[in-house]
């Protein structure tokens, strides 16, 4: 039963949703503070080859290794997404051109290439990477255990950061502040809460996350540092973040779904089966513009819409 | 230190800061060569060498900087409204399909100018429809065109990529057992070749016919944002829409017409590939290129303005040409893309010394109203 299409099906899609999982947790924190990072990509592939070099260059043991190399990949995501918020915040930059021009510094052609290329990391097979724990035993167990136990450890991190993140944005008074700078930042400035402190902390943590997004793949997906490792993720993720109305729970079961979707046609392949990857691998895009149509109609922009201030940069006396 | 907003734009900041981010760049650049152990200079040296001064340099820097003049041309033409059509990459290829399939459907039938013609006429009007979906999309739903344009470009490269490697269609090269194996475009017949003007410049230099077209847009569109009825009312709608609607403007066919007119641009540059350079549909060759992502750097760099995005796309293609031919052990890959980062970087934040300024010392006290009128 273990090794049915389904079972194998949804265990899968959970490991290719998680990078995405990290990298749109990421992402909605920033744009709940107000700022849109469309350098995603870039900082995921940054993340990646750090915590790739980390893990190479690193002696001791595994587990040790890989905290320090997801750390390392957090830390050259965070460092990304400075240059970002420097801009942004600081400076009032254009969010768009300035995420844009991460993803190019960054991205498949800029620096996470040099680094690959300078650092020389192409072409090795990882050192140390994470493989499914069997957790208590339990991953032979009948439909669940493949699925919910015989994870690697970044799964089940990114599980605690959902439950995490949402009940930050939900429940706690940091969060509730973040939601206002995202929301009303003159407001939020007048209450005296400090709308660059937040918008600054907000979009490192989403570096550092993109930064862990894009060393699973480097860590756990795909063991190994080729140029544009990430293929896309970071695009996906910001897509993810609408998909899921900036929810975290949502984001959970996007990333799933769209983790399925990047798998469907590798495993359709090896059945056999001849239907255009091409046409699965389209379907997230074109869901997002869908959910997107959905989300800006009227009714769903009251209820669930985007953070009011997305995208605007803040200046007290303009505000 | 304070930040307050300038009543008067420099004119010399418009020239001095583009000029000032690149030298920024190649100095921080400098410093990460040496710390990675390379020789700055001897590399500089190259890569000017290999963009500018070598034989056929300037012919292949050409080659590099039409189509992202034309991608440059595009992001511009949409950015004055402040729609982000962040799509060009997807209408580029929108553009290429459809000049390759009137060039392939002629066939060797029609003259060379009937061609140039037809393709480039298929080539804006595959583009323009592409953007007229977030166009659409935004005008009557008010559905955000940044994220809907960007996925289409996904969408774009997929249908693309469909075309010449997962169907036996139109566009595919079906004559011969290798190109059954090795998936690659119909050869376009030899009179759909778009011609190029050779210069004799001290040395012989190309210049293809797209560049000329880019070039001619470049003026039309200035005419168009500069001197027309329409241009003033896509300014006015970009700055301030509120105002835009009291004074009963229609923004509604503004953004049709504007995201239409980007789109038909890129398009064209999707047909300028088929015609002037490739000679086929490309598609792994376009999908690499991401030359509609690198039309937005152009267009940033060039602040907007017509002419100076077709020069930073020749500068910018001169980087991008030195970064192909130098590809290999001794040249630093990712130098070229870490570069236009740190470039567009600089200039973004060299935007702030335009529109503000900054003031050292005792400014007014805060709690007074500013003495500029607020926004």
């Amino acid at each position: 039963m273990n090794d049915s299409f389904a079972v194998d099906l949804i265990a899968n899609s959970l490991q290719y949703g998680t990078p995405l999982l990290f990298a749109a947790l990421g992402e909605l924190l920033a744009e709940r503070s107000g700022v849109l990072n469309l350098g995603v990509e870039g900082m995921m592939l940054v993340g990646a080859v750090m915590g790739f070099w980390a893990v190479q260059r690193l002696d001791g043991p595994t587990g040790a290794v890989l905290l320090t190399a997801v750390l390392v990949a957090a830390l050259a995501g965070a460092l990304m997404a400075l240059v970002h918020a420097f801009l942004v915040v600081t400076l009032r930059a254009s969010q768009i051109v300035s995420g844009l021009a991460l993803t190019i510094f960054a991205g498949a052609l800029g620096l996470s290439s040099y680094l690959g290329n300078d650092l020389d990391l192409a072409g090795a097979p990882a050192e140390h990477a994470f493989s499914p724990l069997d957790l208590f035993g339990l991953g032979d167990l009948p439909l669940v255990g493949p699925i919910v136990f015989d994870q690697n450890a970044l799964v089940y991190v990114s599980w605690a950061l959902v439950a995490a993140v949402g009940f930050y944005l939900a429940r706690t008074r940091p969060g509730l502040n973040l939601r206002a700078v995202g929301e009303s930042p003159a407001a939020a400035d007048a209450m005296g809460i400090s709308v660059t402190g937040y918008r600054y902390a907000h979009t490192l943590a989403g570096g550092a996350l993109a930064g862990i997004g894009g060393a699973t793949f480097s860590l756990a997906i795909t063991p190994q540092w080729v140029d544009g490792l990430t293929g896309g993720s970071g695009w996906i993720a910001i897509a993810l973040v609408i998909f899921a109305f900036w929810r975290a729970d949502l984001c959970l079961v996007g990333a799933y779904i769209f983790g399925a979707f990047s798998y469907l046609p590798l495993k359709l392949q090896s059945q056999g089966v001849t239907i255009a990857p091409e046409l699965l691998q389209s379907l997230p895009y074109v869901m997002t513009v869908l959910v997107l149509v959905l989300v800006s109609s009227g009714f769903a922009k009251r209820r669930l819409g985007a953070p009011a201030a997305l995208g605007v940069p803040y200046l007290r006396e303009e505000g | 230190v304070r930040i307050e907003r300038r009543l008067e734009r420099a004119r010399w900041l418009n020239v001095a800061v583009p000029v000032g981010s690149i030298a920024f760049a190649f100095a921080v650049m400098a410093l990460v060569l040496l710390a990675t152990g390379h020789d700055p200079g001897f590399t500089y040296r190259r890569l000017l060498d290999s963009a500018f001064f070598a034989d056929g340099a300037i012919s292949q820097t050409l080659t590099s900087a039409t189509p992202l003049a034309f991608t440059g041309l595009a992001a511009a033409a949409a950015f004055r409204m402040q729609l982000f059509n962040i799509g060009g990459e997807g209408q580029l290829y929108a553009g290429a399909i459809g000049g390759a399939a009137v060039a392939l459907l002629l066939g060797g039938a029609v003259s060379t100018p009937v061609h140039v013609l037809l393709m480039s006429l298929a080539g804006a009007a595959g583009g323009a429809a592409l953007a007229l979906v977030p166009a659409v999309l935004r005008a009557f739903l008010r559905t955000n065109e940044i994220i809907t344009s960007l996925m289409l470009n996904y969408v774009t490269a997929l249908l693309l990529n469909y075309l010449i490697f997962g169907s036996q269609s139109f566009w595919r090269d079906t004559s011969t057992p290798e190109a059954r194996v090795f998936p690659q475009g119909k050869a376009l017949p030899d009179s759909a070749a778009w011609p190029a003007a050779a210069l004799d410049l001290g040395r012989p230099i190309l210049v293809p016919l797209g560049f000329l077209l880019a070039l001619g847009l470049a003026l039309g569109l200035w005419f168009v944002y500069g001197r027309t009825r329409f241009g003033f009312e896509v300014q006015v709608i970009g700055d301030s829409p509120r105002a835009a609607r009291y004074a009963g403007m229609r923004t509604r066919r503004k953004i049709l017409a504007v995201m239409g007119l980007s789109g038909a641009v890129a398009g064209l540059g999707g047909a300028s590939q088929d015609g002037d350079f490739r000679h086929q549909l490309d598609a792994r060759g376009l999908t690499q290129a991401s030359y509609g992502y690198t039309g937005i750097v152009v267009a940033a760099l060039g602040r907007y303005n017509p002419f100076a995005v077709c020069l930073v796309a020749f500068l910018l293609g001169g980087l991008q040409n030195a970064g192909y031919t130098l590809q290999g052990a001794d040249f630093p890959s990712g130098l070229v893309g870490v570069m236009q980062g740190i470039i567009l970087f600089s200039t973004l934040g060299g935007e702030l010394l335009i529109r503000y300024r900054v003031r050292v010392g005792r400014g007014l006290r805060r709690g007074h109203p500013s003495p500029e009128p607020a926004r």
